[in-house]
Formats: C-alpha cells, sequence, structure tokens
C-alpha cells in the first residue's frame, strides 16, 4: 500500500491486527480484512449491473436509451398491461352493449359497473364544460341536480350525448333558439319588466302584471303560461331556483335582450355506443336521475341544462 | 491502544485485504445453559411451527385460524382479537413494547436475546446439532472439513445440505402459514394449487435460512446485524454478560504446571474447552466482544472442568463489570435484586406495562361497530330546483363483528334535513334509515343530505346503531355546505 503513514503501521496487541496507521485523538483505525463473502457478494452485484446493462435498457444516448436485448420497455409493458385490463372488461362491455339503456337499471351489478366506466370516461371527455364534478358553470349545465333542459332519464340522456346540443348538420341533434327580444321587439322598459315578472316566479321578486302580460303574449308559447318551460323544446323552468345563465335582474334581462344558446357536441360517432351508455348511466347516477316514465313520448326528452 | 507495540517492519509481509471464514465446529456440551438453550429452542421453534395450526372457532363468517394475517382481506386475527387496518395502532403498539422489551432485557441481563432467542441463534444452533449428527463431534468435523473430496465426505456433505434444505424449506414453509389457512394451504402447496407469491416466499425463506442458518451464521452477528452495535451501546456497568475472571485466572498454566507450582498459576488450566464450545469462534478469556453472544455455554465447558479438577466453578460466569470490579478489590457482590432493580430497568418495566396496559384497555374498550364519513368536495353543495340544498356523502358503516347485523343510520342536528341513499328514491328521503351490514366487513353508501332552502352552513353528525343484542354507536362529524347568500 502506498500510504505515506506506512510507517506508523504497527500490530496492535489485544487483537493482533494491523492499523492503518490513522489516528485521531489516540484512536487508531485498524486494518480488519473484509469477509471473503463480502467480496464475492461485491463480485456478484458487478455481474449482475454488467448482465441489466446489457439485458435492459441502460445508456442514455442523444435521442433515447440503448435498448437492452431482451427488447423490454415500461411503454410496452404499460401496453400489455392496458390489453390485459381490457380483455378483463370484455364481458361486462358486450353485457353492456347488448342491454337497452331502459333496462340496465334491472341489473344492478352492470348498472354500478356502468357508472364506474362512464366515470372515467366523463374525466376524459366532458370536464372541460361540465367541470370535474360535473356541477357545470355559467353557460354550462350542472349534471347533479334535478332541473333538466332536455329530460333527466337514461333515455333522455343518452339521445342527448348521441345527438348533442345544436349541432350543425346533425339531424338527431336538440335544437331550441330563443329570439332575442332586444332587437325592437321589446323596449328596454319592457324587458326589465319582463324580467321582473319571471324573477316572481320563484319569489325572487314582486308581481309584475305588465311583465305577466306581455311574457304571456311573447314567452308562454315556448316557456309556458306558468313560466315552468316546456323539454320538448328545450325551454327552461323558469320558476325554479337554477339558473344557467345567472339569476340576478341583469342576468336575466341580458338573456332576454340578446339570449345565448350552448351548444354540445354530437358524441355519437366520436365515442362507441358502450361508453355512451356508459356516460347516460353515470350522469343519471349524480343524483338528479329521473325515473323512466313508462309512456314513452317517442322521441323522448333530452339533456340536461338549466335556465 | 498501547503505544508501546512494536513499529511494523516494512518488509512483513501484508495480510489479505479479504479473510475466509474460519470455520467453527463447536463442540457438544452439557450444562445448565444447554439445557436452557434446548428449552428456549423448544419453546420458539414450537410457536413457530405449531401456532398456525392452532384453531379458534369465530361462527360461520370468520376464518377458524387461531393466528392469521391476512393480507388479501386487510385482517389480522389473533385468537380473540380481530385487528382492522385501521386499528393498526394495535401492531404498533405491540411493536413498541417489543422494542423497549428489548431495552429492558438488555440493560438487565445483557445480550440475552442474542444468546438464547434470536432466530438467528436459533436455527444456528439447530444447524449446528445437524452437523454433529451427520459428521460428528468437533475433532470429526475439523477432520472432514480439511480430508480431500471422496465418496465417504461426497455422502456426508451431500447428507448434511439435504437435511439443511429440508429445514429451510420447512421453515419457509411455516412461514406461509400464518397468511392463508393452514390445512388447506398446505393441501393447495402440494397439488400445485397455491398461490405463486407462497411457492416463492417458501423459496426465498428455504434459501435466506440455508444461508443464514447453514453457512453464515456467525458472520450474520459479526458483520451482518445491527443490534450487537446497538446493544453495546446499551449495556452499563450492571448489565449482565458472560466474563472470563482473569484475575483468578491468569497466569494460565496447564494443570501439571499449576499443580507443581500452585503460588504461580492461576485457575486457568488453558484447556481450551471455551474456546472448543463456542459457536462463534470467539476466546472468551479476551474479554467482552461483538462476536460474544452470551450464550454461556463456555461457562458450561468451564465449569466442567473446574468441577473435574475441583476447583471452585465461575471462573467463566455471568457477572456485572460492577462486581467484576467489587472481586477483584475483594468484597462480595451486589446482591442480585440490587443489580436487577435499579431506576433503568425499573423505568423500562414500568413504560413496557403502560404501553401494554394502554393497549389492554383500548381493546376492552373498543366497539366493533364504525362509521366514517367522506363529503364531495366537487361540488360542495348543489343547489335544488325548488331552492334546497343537497349535499352528498360517502358513508362507510363497519361492521367488525363476525354477524351479520342491522345498523340503523341517523342524521343529528340540521333541523328539517332528510337523506337518501342512491338505492332510493329521493321521494322516499327519512331521517333515519336501516341497513344491513354483512359480517365482518365495510358497507358503503352514498348518501344524499338535503335541506329546506335557506338552510346555512353548519356542523351536523351521522350516527350508526346496531340492532339487535348488544347494541353498539358511534358518531361522526360532518359539515353541511350551503351557498353564501
Amino acid at each position: 500500500m502506498t500510504n505515506k503513514h506506512v510507517g506508523e503501521r504497527r500490530v496492535d496487541e489485544p487483537t493482533g491486527t494491523e492499523t492503518v496507521g490513522h489516528e485521531w485523538d489516540g484512536i487508531e483505525e485498524l486494518d480488519t480484512p473484509m469477509p471473503r463473502w463480502w467480496l464475492i457478494a461485491f463480485y456478484i452485484s458487478i455481474l449482475w449491473a454488467a448482465a441489466y446493462v446489457v439485458l435492459y435498457p441502460a445508456w442514455p444516448l442523444v435521442s433515447q436509451a440503448t435498448e437492452g436485448v431482451l427488447g423490454w420497455s415500461s411503454r410496452a409493458q404499460l401496453a400489455e398491461e392496458i390489453a390485459k385490463a381490457d380483455e378483463s372488461k370484455a364481458a361486462v362491455l358486450a353485457a353492456l352493449a347488448d342491454v337497452p339503456i331502459e333496462r340496465l337499471p334491472e341489473d344492478s351489478d352492470l348498472m354500478r359497473q356502468a357508472v364506474a366506466g362512464g366515470r372515467a370516461a366523463f374525466k376524459v371527455n366532458c370536464v372541460q364544460c361540465h367541470g370535474a364534478g360535473a356541477a357545470g358553470g355559467n353557460g354550462y349545465p350542472n349534471l347533479n341536480d334535478d332541473d333538466w333542459l332536455w329530460g333527466g332519464d337514461l333515455q333522455a340522456i343518452e339521445a342527448t350525448i348521441i345527438a348533442g346540443i345544436r349541432q350543425p348538420g346533425n339531424e338527431q341533434t336538440r335544437v331550441s333558439q330563443m329570439p332575442g327580444f332586444g332587437g325592437g321587439l321589446l323596449t328596454p322598459e319592457e324587458i326589465g319588466q319582463v324580467a321582473d315578472h319571471v324573477l316572481s316566479l320563484s319569489g325572487k321578486s314582486r308581481p309584475n302584471p305588465r311583465g305577466a302580460e306581455l311574457f304571456a303574449t311573447n314567452c308562454a308559447v315556448c316557456h309556458g303560461d306558468n313560466g315552468r318551460g316546456k323539454r320538448e323544446v328545450g325551454a327552461p323552468n323558469l320558476a325554479d331556483a337554477i339558473w344557467l345563465y345567472g339569476g340576478k335582474k341583469e342576468d336575466v334581462v341580458k338573456q332576454i335582450t340578446s339570449p345565448r344558446h350552448g351548444a354540445m357536441p354530437a358524441w355519437h360517432g366520436r365515442l362507441d355506443p358502450v361508453t355512451i351508455k356508459m356516460l347516460a348511466a353515470y350522469v343519471h347516477s349524480l343524483g338528479g336521475g329521473e325515473d323512466l316514465v313508462e309512456v314513452a313520448t317517442g322521441a323522448a326528452a333530452k339533456s340536461d341544462d338549466e335556465s | 491502544m498501547t503505544s508501546h507495540s512494536p513499529i511494523l517492519p516494512e518488509e512483513r509481509p501484508r495480510a489479505s485485504l479479504y479473510e475466509k471464514r474460519r470455520g467453527v465446529y463447536p463442540q457438544k456440551i452439557d450444562g445448565r445453559f444447554r439445557r436452557l438453550k434446548w428449552l428456549v429452542m423448544l419453546v420458539t421453534l414450537g410457536i413457530y411451527y405449531g401456532v398456525p395450526w392452532i384453531r379458534w372457532d369465530r361462527g360461520p363468517y370468520a376464518p377458524d385460524q387461531a393466528v392469521l394475517i391476512d393480507l388479501a382481506g386487510r385482517r389480522f386475527y389473533m385468537f380473540g382479537i380481530e385487528i382492522w387496518p385501521h386499528e393498526f395502532y394495535f401492531v404498533a403498539g405491540l411493536l413498541i413494547m417489543a422494542g423497549i422489551g428489548l431495552f429492558l432485557v438488555t440493560s438487565a441481563v445483557g445480550r440475552a436475546w442474542c444468546g438464547y432467542s434470536c432466530p438467528q441463534t436459533v436455527w444456528t444452533d439447530l444447524f449446528q446439532h445437524i452437523d454433529r449428527f451427520v459428521d460428528g463431534d468437533r475433532n470429526a468435523q475439523v477432520r472432514l472439513a480439511k480430508a480431500p473430496w471422496g465418496p465417504k465426505k461426497i455422502f456426508k456433505r451431500a447428507l448434511k445440505w439435504s437435511i439443511y434444505l429440508l429445514v429451510g424449506f420447512w421453515t419457509g414453509g411455516a412461514w406461509i402459514m400464518y397468511f392463508a389457512d393452514a390445512p388447506t394451504l398446505v393441501r393447495d402447496f402440494w397439488s400445485g394449487e397455491a398461490a405463486p407469491v407462497a411457492y416463492i416466499t417458501v423459496a426465498i425463506l428455504t434459501a435466506t435460512t440455508v444461508t443464514l442458518g447453514g453457512f453464515m451464521r456467525e458472520q450474520v452477528c459479526i458483520y451482518m446485524c445491527p443490534w450487537p452495535r446497538i446493544q453495546s451501546a446499551m449495556m452499563d456497568e450492571k448489565s449482565l454478560t458472560v466474563t472470563y475472571k482473569h484475575w483468578r485466572g491468569e497466569p494460565r498454566g496447564s494443570l501439571k504446571q499449576s499443580k507443581a507450582k500452585p503460588d504461580l498459576f492461576g485457575a486457568c488450566i488453558d484447556c481450551n474447552q471455551c474456546v472448543a464450545v463456542c459457536p462463534t469462534g470467539i476466546d472468551i478469556r479476551e474479554g467482552p466482544q461483538i462476536g460474544c453472544i452470551t450464550c454461556a455455554l463456555c461457562i458450561d465447558a468451564c465449569d466442567r472442568v473446574m468441577a473435574e479438577i475441583g476447583r471452585p466453578r465461575g471462573l467463566i460466569d455471568y457477572a456485572t463489570l460492577e462486581d467484576c470490579e467489587r472481586e477483584q478489590a475483594g468484597e462480595a457482590p451486589r446482591p442480585a435484586w440490587k443489580t436487577l432493580l435499579r431506576p433503568r430497568t425499573i423505568i423500562y418495566s414500568l413504560v413496557w406495562l403502560g404501553v401494554g396496559l394502554g393497549l389492554l384497555f383500548a381493546l376492552g374498550a373498543r366497539t366493533h361497530v364504525g362509521i366514517s364519513v367522506a363529503q364531495d368536495r366537487n361540488p360542495p353543495f348543489m343547489l335544488m330546483s325548488d331552492g334546497s340544498v343537497r349535499n352528498a356523502y360517502t358513508v362507510n358503516l363497519r361492521n367488525m363483528q363476525s354477524r351479520p347485523r342491522q345498523m340503523q343510520l341517523k342524521l343529528e342536528g340540521l333541523p328539517g334535513a332528510v337523506m337518501w341513499t342512491d338505492e332510493m328514491r329521493r321521494d322516499d328521503a327519512v331521517r333515519e334509515l336501516v341497513r344491513s351490514a354483512p359480517a365482518d366487513s365495510v358497507e358503503t353508501l352514498r348518501v344524499y343530505v338535503v335541506a329546506e332552502p335557506g338552510t346555512d352552513e353548519q356542523e351536523f353528525a351521522f350516527t350508526v346503531t346496531t340492532l339487535g343484542d348488544q347494541p353498539e354507536t358511534d358518531t361522526s362529524e360532518a359539515r353541511f355546505a350551503a351557498p353564501e347568500e
């Protein structure tokens, strides 16, 4: 050993071991030999590392790492695991494809699976507008409550997802158009009176007789005499506590003067029917879902939404 | 160290940096500590191999194995006690007691854990008995180790290592019995139907048992185990340790010499019996050292020799550092109770006892019903079309008894509010509802609570009460969120 303290090395009497010549405050370091098995274990771990470098991706190069002779990659492993997961879901998905949505609640286990699948699909496709908790926002309907623009039973929700809302070129899409009353149909004063009447329907304002008159003439055809809306035309219920574009008077005035109309993509063709079914089940499960009415009204009422 | 030792001459050949393990071939010995070791070995191995086979009737809904760690089911069964994951502090408490117990034992009787009940010691002891069974006693073992490979040696080694493997396999096999129903697992294991993890665990434990117990042995204690280091820091001048009483024994001389000139020699006749029987291959006469696990077999060996030559026993003996000094000064040793009862051991005992009593109290006071409530955060509340406010909660009802029970869930506070679950219609909303909870399981409910328009944000509580005999109850505080206006 080329140690400059080499001259100071000596044999420690009680142990019979050499010292290495280092000393700190009278405490000296003994040169106790390592056990041989330790050395063997060390060589084994070097061999292990060498084998690992050859077998697995190891050396980082400019654009990617060395590939390793086993050809393993985390991406391929993930793909394999996803494929395996898809395979394990195949039976449930097939069952979901077979069952018409109105029969889905009869099989509570399948329903649970559908809700779980819908929850995952919702996070990918729907949260951008409706929010992670499906609580919506100004102009984007809240899907948790019991107020539905186009109907809140399973069939209606599914129909809304399939065809979307106000999608040009889609014949099935749900369309409604409220005229802007600010373009000369009503004066700003009259619009204010109508707004007062509308707010009075839910007790947020005092009754306004002139407004009620104007409402009967201009609005009742879609929103109904009592302002409770008509789902066939997607006219919102104005007598409840829920407002899609805000429930203050200026919000209501703004909406009467020049209405905004939300749009929702038609998901048919973008998502497969089973995913749409699962999404409908999930949205229905959020706490405001309505029961199916036995006397089906043909092209049933549709989407959720508030006014 | 001693500054007068000789400076190494430059030309002195250096020892290798790495040293081959020196074989340890402990000689057979009998004596009171050997018999104590036999007893401890019998008890510890008996517990280890036997406990999974004890049955314990828990009714039709729970396993009938007395000690079972059901990882898949997240349950730990120990005789009459069943621990759920959220009660893991019981296990933590037991581990704390084990830790303090080690402190207590170390401060009172030194490395008794190392010498008698450490698994490494017990299994090493077992393997050394196998060595003696196959190869014969110390001298025969040394001879065989030195002998060239021939049919006899090959046969003996093959036989010995097969027994090693068998013991290792049995050790691993016993381990997995703690994690599944033992009789079923044995059947599945041999018919190839057990889970892969069972075979893998047995393979790994067979390998570690054979390696650590069959080949590494004292190397584990000397190089790998942290406990000897911790223990040397924990021992004090009142801790018992195996001591060679050099003031009695030195200078050594053979029996013949010391008989001829009794004035010149001490009691030690340098017969090397203490070295021959040592399972870690050390010479206790060099003083306390990390390799000494205080198994006390050298005491047995020395006592026997002293008895044979008619000298008083205890040249090597358990002694405290303090007593050694007193003995050298010619004073009588302190009584054992004075050594054992001292503030340190008393405090350890009290802490140990305190933790134990606390655990027992908690165990006795715990209920077998539980409720936990998680409120939906997004959205925190929901305005309904009639102006009422709805909050959503995920409620977990824990039925920790191994029988199905009816559970009544009740709203406490929040006047006028009602609740329903996602399996009910809102029209059927109530303030208390009854659900049946299966035995030994958690029932998860999605609960909607709706309060009248204008309800302010406030605290309330969910209460669960079991119906039927031995009703139990648990409450969880919850918050009802509402719009600000």
